[in-house]
């Protein structure tokens, strides 16, 4: 399990390396100028050229490239243009509002999606499993930014319950992490059944039924750790969509998160915050995936004793 | 069944969006707003009758034909784009298992860098620097869409190199290349056509969201998720200009989605009996 954890947070190194390598050199070709946003568009030619300079901009890519990952090894990610405070500050006061969205989603998505999924598979084939899923299917298709807005019209406007946006108390969560879960409740259900009938049919679930217990005890103790393994895997897999997700939830709620930072970062050319917010999502999805691991390993005794 | 009949449905909605539509998507009507200066609300909302059945925009546009017209800019991209995506991520899934080391390492190596980027951000920070038109979408969201084909494919091809009839082939002395097309690739055509259909359901979707951040089609090019995003700052007072478009996206991607796995239910054995 440590050999396997070590060898996977070495992996990861790499991969961010490359992610960074990837991001630099996309934003290197970048045909709108840095230097030309920076300056503002009244600036004269020579005045851009000084920022320019100054930015360091005018060096060769690998010069800033290692410059930039020489500083980030220090916790120095730089300053934004736009708004001339430092990276490391911007998304450390952003991290919060983020994180508390992406578990109360995640929250959401299992409370709802894993209970619906199994009842679903042991109904098979009733008037409530096809119901259940077919609201699932809907729910799968429906766009987050169309049902936040739904949302926040019936349950912010029509029955003022929640407010219309902004972060605040936790009334002010609601909205948002209903809007980043549902879909994915729908997506765990449809997963959760099809994993929870597998399981179903084995061998080792007859035996329990024959043996004669009770048939919420099998489901508990036989079907259900084995059939959240898939599931595991799967919100692994899951997690770079669902942080996409949340930069379209923190736009229609106007969260103040990373998603909508990272946004108008793109929108205004601001370069050190779309590296800094890139590089700093690459290592989120790829820390998560080793966590996902983790509570693999945990739920699947297989994995924790190291037969892989 | 019923996926097939509304994907039908769909497509020939795009293709005959002119002869269906009651109006010019792009006219500004003078009688599409209100004398106040707001959308007319949607006639199936409220008792008034008006000549726009779903209502205008904040621009006095139909927004009916802006909606029948969208269809053909969510389904240009979404079929293209998956298209694009599903070629490469076969191309690399089954190269990638069949060529073996060290082009498998490096390409599923770079797979997996590639699942690492937070999809809608890469695509939007791709979008954003090369200017948005409909064919840097759908090269975008194929780009950044095809790692999830390549780790099936290359599953897939993992298992079935292992087969009798590829051992068969290679003891008979059949070339590489004749194995991988003639042997290796026809096993894979029901991944292929599953995922060419799902595919398609995600980036509609991708498509929309793109359009709904103000990073994809352009105006005055009628897309959903663009009217969406319009829609968004009247949302209170006009919430049909959200409502319908809304629809329109549900109903595309359900359509897909459903018609997915029912050819994956058709065409793939082992999954029978699960519905």
């Amino acid at each position: 399990m440590w050999t396997h954890l070590a060898r996977r947070l070495l992996q990861a190194i790499p991969v961010l390396l490359s992610i960074s390598i990837i991001t630099f050199v996309l934003i290197y070709y970048l045909p709108a100028d840095p230097a030309r946003m920076y300056a503002g568009p009244s600036a004269t030619v020579a005045t851009v050229e000084r920022i320019r300079h100054e930015l360091g901009l005018d060096r060769p890519l690998h010069v800033q490239y290692f410059s930039y990952m020489g500083r980030m090894l220090q916790g120095d990610l730089g300053f934004s243009y736009r708004k001339q405070i430092a990276v490391t500050e911007l998304l450390i006061s952003r991290i919060p509002f983020t994180t508390a969205l992406i578990l109360a989603g995640v929250f959401v998505e299992l409370l709802i999606g894993l209970p619906v999924g199994i009842l679903s598979a042991v109904g098979r084939g009733s008037w409530s499993d096809r119901l259940a899923m077919f609201i699932a299917l809907i729910g799968v298709s429906a766009p987050p930014f169309w049902l936040g807005l739904l949302l926040l019209y019936w349950f912010g406007f029509r029955i003022p319950i929640f407010p219309l946006g902004g972060a605040g108390g936790p009334l002010h969560l609601v909205l948002p992490a209903l809007t980043a879960g549902l879909g994915g409740a729908a997506w765990y259900a449809r997963m959760m059944r099809s994993s929870t009938l597998d399981i179903l049919a084995a061998d080792y679930v007859r035996t329990a039924k024959a043996k004669g217990l009770w048939r919420g005890l099998v489901i508990w103790h036989h079907v259900l750790p084995n059939a959240l393994n898939p599931i595991i895997t799967m919100a692994g897999m899951d997690i770079p969509w669902f942080i996409g997700g949340v930069v379209l939830v923190e736009r229609v709620f106007n969260w103040p998160g990373i998603g909508r930072m990272a946004a108008e970062a793109i929108e205004t050319v601001d370069v050190p915050l779309i590296l800094g917010t890139v590089i700093f999502t690459a290592v989120i999805v790829v820390l998560s995936g080793i966590l996902i691991d983790i509570v693999q390993g945990l739920v699947d005794p297989r994995i924790r004793h190291g037969q892989r | 069944m019923t996926g097939m009949a509304l994907a039908a449905l769909i497509v020939l909605i795009a293709l005959f969006a002119p002869l269906l539509a009651p109006h010019d998507p792009a006219e500004q009507f003078r009688d599409g707003l209100t004398p106040g200066g707001q959308p007319i609300a949607s006639t199936l909302l409220t008792e008034r009758s008006s000549r726009f059945l779903l209502g205008t925009d904040s621009n006095g546009r139909d927004l009916l034909s802006r909606i029948l017209y969208g269809a053909r800019v969510s389904l240009i991209i979404g079929v293209l784009a998956n298209t694009l995506a599903v070629t490469i991520g076969t191309l690399v899934g089954a190269v990638a298992a069949f060529v073996g080391n060290p082009l498998e390492s490096i390409l599923m190596r770079f797979t997996e860098v590639m699942m690492a980027f937070p999809t809608l951000l890469l695509a939007m920070a791709l979008v954003a620097i090369l200017k948005p038109s409909m064919w840097i979408i759908i090269v975008v969201i194929g780009l950044v869409y095809w790692t999830w084909i390549a780790r099936v494919v290359y599953g897939q091809v993992l298992s079935v190199r292992e087969l009798d009839f590829v051992t068969a082939a290679r003891a008979l002395g059949a070339a590489r290349r004749h194995i991988l097309l003639r042997h290796i690739l026809p096993q894979l055509i029901p991944t292929i056509i599953v995922w060419g259909t799902l595919g398609i359901a995600t980036n509609v979707m991708l498509e929309a969201s793109l359009s709904y951040l103000g990073i994809g089609m352009q105006p005055p090019t009628p897309s959903w998720g663009g009217m969406i995003q319009q829609g968004q700052s009247y949302y209170r007072t006009a919430p049909w200009m959200v409502i319908f478009p809304g629809l329109a996206i549900i109903l595309t991607v359900f359509t897909f989605n459903m018609l997915g796995d029912g050819l994956r239910d058709a065409l793939d054995p082992t999954q029978q009996g699960k519905r």
